[in-house]
């Protein structure tokens, strides 16, 4: 299809779903709604409408979001959500579009100043949205007051033109995501009223006086919402997917013999096809696992924030933002993995590969690019981490506690790992352990750099952007060992399940020992892990290789996705492969059209060979 | 220009001109290269849309189109030797995929190569004036890599003198051919051949598929297009299924083997030659590379001195992104990379051409180990410029994902290198079963000569026993030959772990087989240390040819970083071998960053030097003149979906969804 096509399917399909969301009475942000998306691989338009709405929910007042609330769910108006600026992206203080209050007419004037300022990204502004939530720079009594989000009509509700003053349009065509019609807003002092601004967090008084009810970082409040129900709303499901076409194939597919006499072997009895298809699987169910947990703190901290007890907020704010960086970071890898395992018809769309990775990857770069995310955890880590030193030093009374996701830093930590043998490293405790005390030792490190260059005379800021590289590797132990917590915990509650127990363990086992070699030289760097250790690491994990073959196809099939879901020829449940990827070429426009290349060029050509013959 | 563009390029330490011609070989060759680019993409039948707001039919059609003007424009210059039509091409039209391509670079070359006098005369002066256009038809649906797997038979009747091309199964189905599904009228197709009862192996039949005159498939031919593809829209690769179809004996290519009228099979003398093919093309892919990576690094550093971001201190203007440490981190070790397999690729290309020379004397001694190498590196080096193209597009942000950004087109028809002529997992194992034979032959008191001769020390070392691991000398961090000493160690000691792991397995296995199974992680590991190591060796001795001192002073730090990254990826392995210490891997570490300063004010003339024109890089984040956003907002105007302002499905769906509910 071409992208017109995709994008007219995907607004089509939603508003089918819509109908019967509305027959059946299921509730906005429902289970079943998310069930829905699950089953429609997301191809749907207009999701950003719940994101507006999840914006609302948290920065709008409860008069705002009694009068927005019911336009957007009888879709009287169609919303989208404008950060990203051609210019500008995650860095949401240097946003060029302002918004300027003027008491005389008690309206905000929203404007574009320069062509960099114009918004570019969002979706489904391109050709859908009648209007979209802006986030400006608020000027109000002479002074700039940072960014704060605006409802700005940008569609007539009669014919669906732009509004005087607004150019709007599609940025183009993408990697993937054709279905969605990310677009392009340019605002020429554009008049909304005072109320327009969601204003739980600061208000703007009628005379134009700036009240300011929460933290600097209540703004970033709904990105962190909207950050952590991406996780499992689109990205890891992306890598199950992936795993389970893989490795479906890979028992399907067979080729060469592992010893001359016999037949063709399957791919997956090879170590080389298993050392690149267990780890992805493994992670996936680990960011299963981390996501979940992350959400349950979201949820339990959510309403405190809303009625301003903002004391989480730090914490899940540095959690969510590495985490997502991990996860989309890892996921991508994963699914490439993936793809290529699957030889030549990974290559191919009809394996349902190659739309998985090309959307996986938008992951790594929007709501917030993944480097930029990791060195706010970072930044969060360094901070809570020359707390507790200062806490520490004689002579201090006051204990205030470490938030719970760092509390490891504190504890006091082996120099050396006590394991002996290979099984050694099969306990949770132990390679839980070993991950603390790399990310400790990291964290530890990349604020020595700090102080360091700091000494030498540079300031915090620049001495920090001369040290990233570290703060980089800390937040991403830190944020591994996380996960390899979570996964472990996971594990605990699984106890009355033996069976399900002991697979999953092989999983959790893998995932921390894969880790341990793919960054052996932190662990060797300080003698924490000796060589022979890392070799005996290096036996069990290929052990587990072995082990995990067994139930690999079962360990797929439990994610549970149906064949239309997984829309590939390669991973169906069947494992009719070969019939069905003829069945599917067969089918390609490019057989069923004509050819119109060989009427006008291939034709004249062995013809004009021929008369010169 | 854009300020900052222009700023970057003044500042540089160097000439970049300079650069370019130690690039491409000579002055000269800049020169020729350039005259050529020039004299085609200033050729107005060249010029075409935007391939990214077409269709896929309609980028095939164009793909046929500029094909068809390309062969009408060689016979204008007469240009008629393959290899000659084949650099003509690939140098020149370096983004573009082409249906007919096959036809030069597969069909024609194999004619040459196994076709006797008589089938060349018959065929070869048609193929090359496209009366018949043909491709090369090896992989199977079932089956790829593991060529003795294929299932298509061609067995023979003495009777009618004919041979009978049949696809028993859905898997024997030849699968992903370029140019096979809707352009080609001929296919050289690879068959079991049986005869007299008997199956002999692999061999090459010219089959024709299509009428010439209608186009229309032939009685017994199932042709079409596999359908869509992660990239590669213009191919239209394609499908064959051949159903007891007849072709004429003297349609089998005959050079070396043969079948008699009455069916007797005449064995080929040697089965070396046939590597040459492959050999040749590997090689290319090496330096295929080296350009898909060099323009991705042109296209992320470019933008990233355009692109303004964040601050790095409060209340300052906002930096070029280039400024900040992590955004070096990501792109300067890619550049480095980026030109170590540049002079990867030129070394390959010249081995092949000396090598190639030898066997023409009949001197085939070599030729293992160039087969084994250029496998190996051919892994080596797609697998890391497949992961390094996606770095560079997601250091451009956001909009690295728009296909404004060139960077997506070029990583999906780069990324197929990795899994076609050879999926790469199974390529580092050829490497590492020549490296187990060099292993061997060294144990068994035999010198082993060229890139592995570095074994030959193993015996010495042994003297300890479980120490691979006392070296002589302490690693110079400063010093390209001192490093590349270190990765030498690092691959001798991976070697000799796989063979000593492979050893213990044989012994508790007792088949050899499924010990090279249970040991091939091992295997790959030491197959790549190799192949860093031959990377390492190439581009430091590339410096000691470098005369220009500024040229030389800012390629030697790039050799530098591109050594220090990679030990600091794999500090494991230095660490474990004992090749460095701990506050060595600290200094690396601490060197690695000074390093980013030293090159931040070349990168953009570093860039620049690989001479790409606008138009080859497809990119507007990667404008030569930097004026990126002006354009990225005129381009984005362009796009299909902008051609009404209120879109009909506002009509259709929304509409109604705004009322009905």
């Amino acid at each position: 299809m071409t992208q017109n096509e995709r994008y007219v399917a995907a607004v089509q399909r939603k508003f089918h779903l819509q109908t019967i969301a509305k027959r059946l009475g299921w509730l906005e942000n429902s289970l079943e709604f998310h069930y829905a998306y699950r089953a429609l691989s997301g191809e749907l338009a207009l999701s950003l409408h719940h994101v507006f709405l999840k914006s609302l929910r948290t920065l709008g007042s409860e008069e705002q979001i009694a009068k927005w609330t019911p336009l957007c769910n009888e879709f009287q108006i169609i919303a989208s959500y404008a950060q990203t600026e051609l210019g500008h992206g995650t860095n949401l203080r240097g946003l060029e579009t302002e918004a300027t209050y003027d008491a005389a007419t008690q309206e905000f004037v929203v404007h574009s100043p320069t062509l960099t300022a114009t918004k570019w990204w969002p979706g489904d502004m391109g050709r859908s949205a009648t209007h979209t939530l802006v986030q400006a720079q608020l000027i109000c009594s002479g002074a700039r007051q940072g960014m704060h989000a605006f409802i700005v009509p940008i569609r007539s509700l009669q014919d669906h033109t732009p509004l005087p003053g607004v150019t709007v349009g599609d940025i183009g065509p993408k990697m993937d995501f054709d279905h969605t019609d990310n677009g392009f807003l340019q605002l020429d002092h554009v008049r909304v009223p005072r109320e327009n601004m969601l204003s739980r967090f600061a208000q703007v008084l009628p005379d134009g006086t700036y009240v300011k009810l929460g933290t600097s970082q209540t703004n970033y409040f709904s990105l962190v919402v909207v950050r952590v129900d991406l996780l499992l709303g689109e990205i890891i499901p992306l890598l199950q997917k992936a795993c389970v076409i893989a490795i479906r194939y890979s028992v399907i597919r067979h080729q060469s013999s592992i010893r001359p006499s016999d037949p063709e072997a399957k791919i997956l009895d090879y170590q080389t096809q298993q050392q690149k298809l267990f780890p992805p699987l493994a992670t996936a169910y680990a960011f299963h696992f981390l996501a979940s947990s992350l959400l349950e703190f979201l949820h339990s901290s959510y309403d405190a924030i809303l009625n301003k007890d903002f004391s989480h907020l730090p914490e899940l704010h540095a959690l969510s933002a590495g985490i997502k960086a991990m996860i989309s970071d890892s996921c991508l890898q994963g699914t490439e993995l993936c793809r290529q395992a699957c030889g030549g018809h990974g290559y191919s769309k009809l394996s349902g590969l190659p739309s998985l990775v090309s959307r996986v990857t938008a992951s790594c770069t929007y709501e917030g690019d993944n480097t930029v995310l990791y060195l706010q955890t970072a930044r969060f880590l360094v901070k809570n981490y020359l707390q507790a030193q200062a806490q520490a030093t004689p002579g201090s009374t006051l204990q205030k506690s470490l938030p719970q996701s760092i509390a490891y830093l504190t504890t006091t930590d082996l120099a050396r790992c006590p394991a002996q043998k290979a099984a050694d490293f099969l306990h949770p405790k132990l390679y839980t352990m070993a991950w603390a005390h790399v990310a400790t030792r990291l964290i530890k490190d990349s604020v020595h750099h700090l102080e360091t260059v700091m000494q030498s005379g540079a300031d915090w800021d620049e001495a920090w952007n001369q040290t990233t590289v570290i703060h980089l590797q800390a937040a991403k132990a830190h944020c591994f060992y996380i996960s390899v917590k979570s996964f472990t915990e996971t594990l605990e509650k699984l106890e009355n399940d033996p069976a399900v127990q002991q697979v999953l363990k092989r999983l959790c086992d893998l995932y921390a020992l894969h880790g341990i070699l793919t960054n052996a030289g932190d662990f060797l760097h300080d003698g924490f892990l000796s060589g022979s250790q890392v070799d005996a690491v290096r036996t069990a994990y290929l052990d587990l290789l072995r082990l995990i073959r067994k139930d690999a196809i079962l360990l797929t099939d439990a994610f549970d996705f149906t064949d239309q879901c997984l829309n590939s020829a390669l991973g169906c449940y069947d494992g009719n492969v070969y019939e069905r990827l003829f069945h599917w070429a067969q089918k390609s426009p490019t057989n069923t059209q004509r050819n119109p290349a060989y009427e006008k060029y291939l034709r004249p050509l062995l013809q004009s060979w021929r008369s010169k013959l | 220009m854009n300020q900052d563009l222009r700023r970057e390029r003044e500042a540089a330490s160097f000439n970049p001109e300079l650069l370019t011609h130690v690039l491409d070989g000579s002055p000269e060759s800049t020169r020729r290269r350039r005259e050529i680019e020039n004299l085609i993409l200033n050729d107005p039948d060249f010029q075409h849309e935007d391939l990214n707001f077409l269709t896929r039919s309609q980028r095939y059609e164009v793909a046929v189109r500029k094909s068809a003007t390309m062969v009408k424009k060689m016979r204008e210059f007469g240009i008629a030797d393959p290899e000659e039509i084949m650099w003509f091409k690939r140098m020149h039209l370096v983004n573009f995929v082409e249906p007919v391509g096959l036809n030069f670079s597969m069909f024609i070359p194999t004619l040459l190569n196994q076709g006797t006098t008589a089938q060349q005369e018959k065929w070869l002066l048609s193929s090359k004036g496209l009366q018949i256009i043909g491709t090369y038809a090896q992989t199977e649906m079932g089956h790829g890599t593991h060529l003795r797997g294929l299932e298509t038979t061609a067995t023979y009747d003495p009777e009618t003198q004919e041979f009978i091309l049949n696809s028993p199964t859905v898997t024997s189905i030849k699968w992903w051919p370029g140019g096979l599904g809707k352009t080609s009228n001929h296919a050289i197709v690879l068959a079991q051949l049986i005869t007299k009862g008997k199956c002999y192996g692999l061999h090459a039949f010219i089959v024709p598929i299509r009428e010439i005159g209608t186009h229309k498939p032939l009685p017994g031919i199932t042709v079409g297009d596999i359908g869509p593809k992660f990239g590669y829209d213009e191919m239209d690769n394609g499908y064959l299924k051949m159903d007891n179809y007849r072709i004429p004996r003297e349609n089998m290519l005959m050079k070396y083997a043969q079948v008699k009228p009455d069916g007797t099979y005449m064995k080929p003398v040697s089965n070396k030659l046939t590597y040459g093919t492959m050999v040749f093309v590997r090689s290319f892919l090496v330096g295929e590379a080296a350009r898909s990576l060099s323009k991705a690094c042109t296209i992320a550093i470019r933008y990233s001195a355009v692109r303004h971001q964040s601050e790095i201190k409060p209340g300052e203007p906002e930096p070029q992104i280039l400024d900040f440490q992590t955004q070096q981190y990501k792109l300067f070790p890619l550049l480095a990379t980026a030109y170590a397999f540049q002079f990867v690729g030129a070394y390959m290309k010249e081995t092949y051409h000396r090598i190639n020379e030898d066997i023409g004397q009949g001197d085939l001694s070599e030729l293992p180990e160039l087969h084994a190498l250029t496998a190996g590196l051919k892994a080596f080096t797609s697998w890391t410029t497949n992961a390094a193209i996606e770095a560079c597009r997601m250091a451009c942000g956001g909009h690295g994902y728009s296909h404004c950004s060139g960077l997506p087109n070029i990583y999906v028809t780069f990324t197929p290198t990795c899994t076609f002529e050879g999926e790469n997992t199974v390529m580092m194992l050829q490497t590492a079963r020549f490296l187990m034979k060099s292993y061997d032959q060294v144990h068994a008191g035999k010198l082993v000569c060229g890139m592995v001769s570095y074994l030959n020390g193993l015996p010495t070392q042994r003297i300890q026993p479980q120490q691979v691991a006392v070296w002589p000398a302490v690693v110079d961090i400063d010093s390209p030959e001192s490093l590349t000493e270190a990765y030498k160690r690092r691959a001798t000691r991976l070697v000799e772990i796989a063979a000593k792991n492979l050893q213990n397995e044989v012994i508790h296995r007792k088949s050899k087989e499924v010990a090279w199974n249970l040991t091939s992680v091992d295997l790959v590991r030491a197959s790549e240390a190799h192949c860093h190591y031959v990377a390492v060796k190439l581009f430091s001795e590339k410096l000691l040819k470098i005369e220009d001192k500024s040229v030389h002073a800012v390629l030697r730090n790039l050799c530098l970083l591109y050594c220090l990254y990679g030990i600091s990826q794999k500090a494991g392995d230095f660490l474990q071998g004992s090749i460095m210490t701990e506050s060595q891997i600290t200094q690396v570490n601490q060197r690695i960053k000074e390093l980013l300063i030293a090159i931040r004010p070349d990168a953009v003339a570093l860039v620049d030097a690989f001479d790409f024109q606008d138009v080859t890089l497809g990119s507007v984040l990667g404008r030569y003149d930097g004026n990126v956003y002006e354009n990225l907002f005129e381009w984005a105007k362009k796009s299909p979906l902008n051609k009404s302002e209120v879109h009909e499905s506002y009509f259709k769906y929304l509409k109604p969804l705004q009322s009905k509910l």
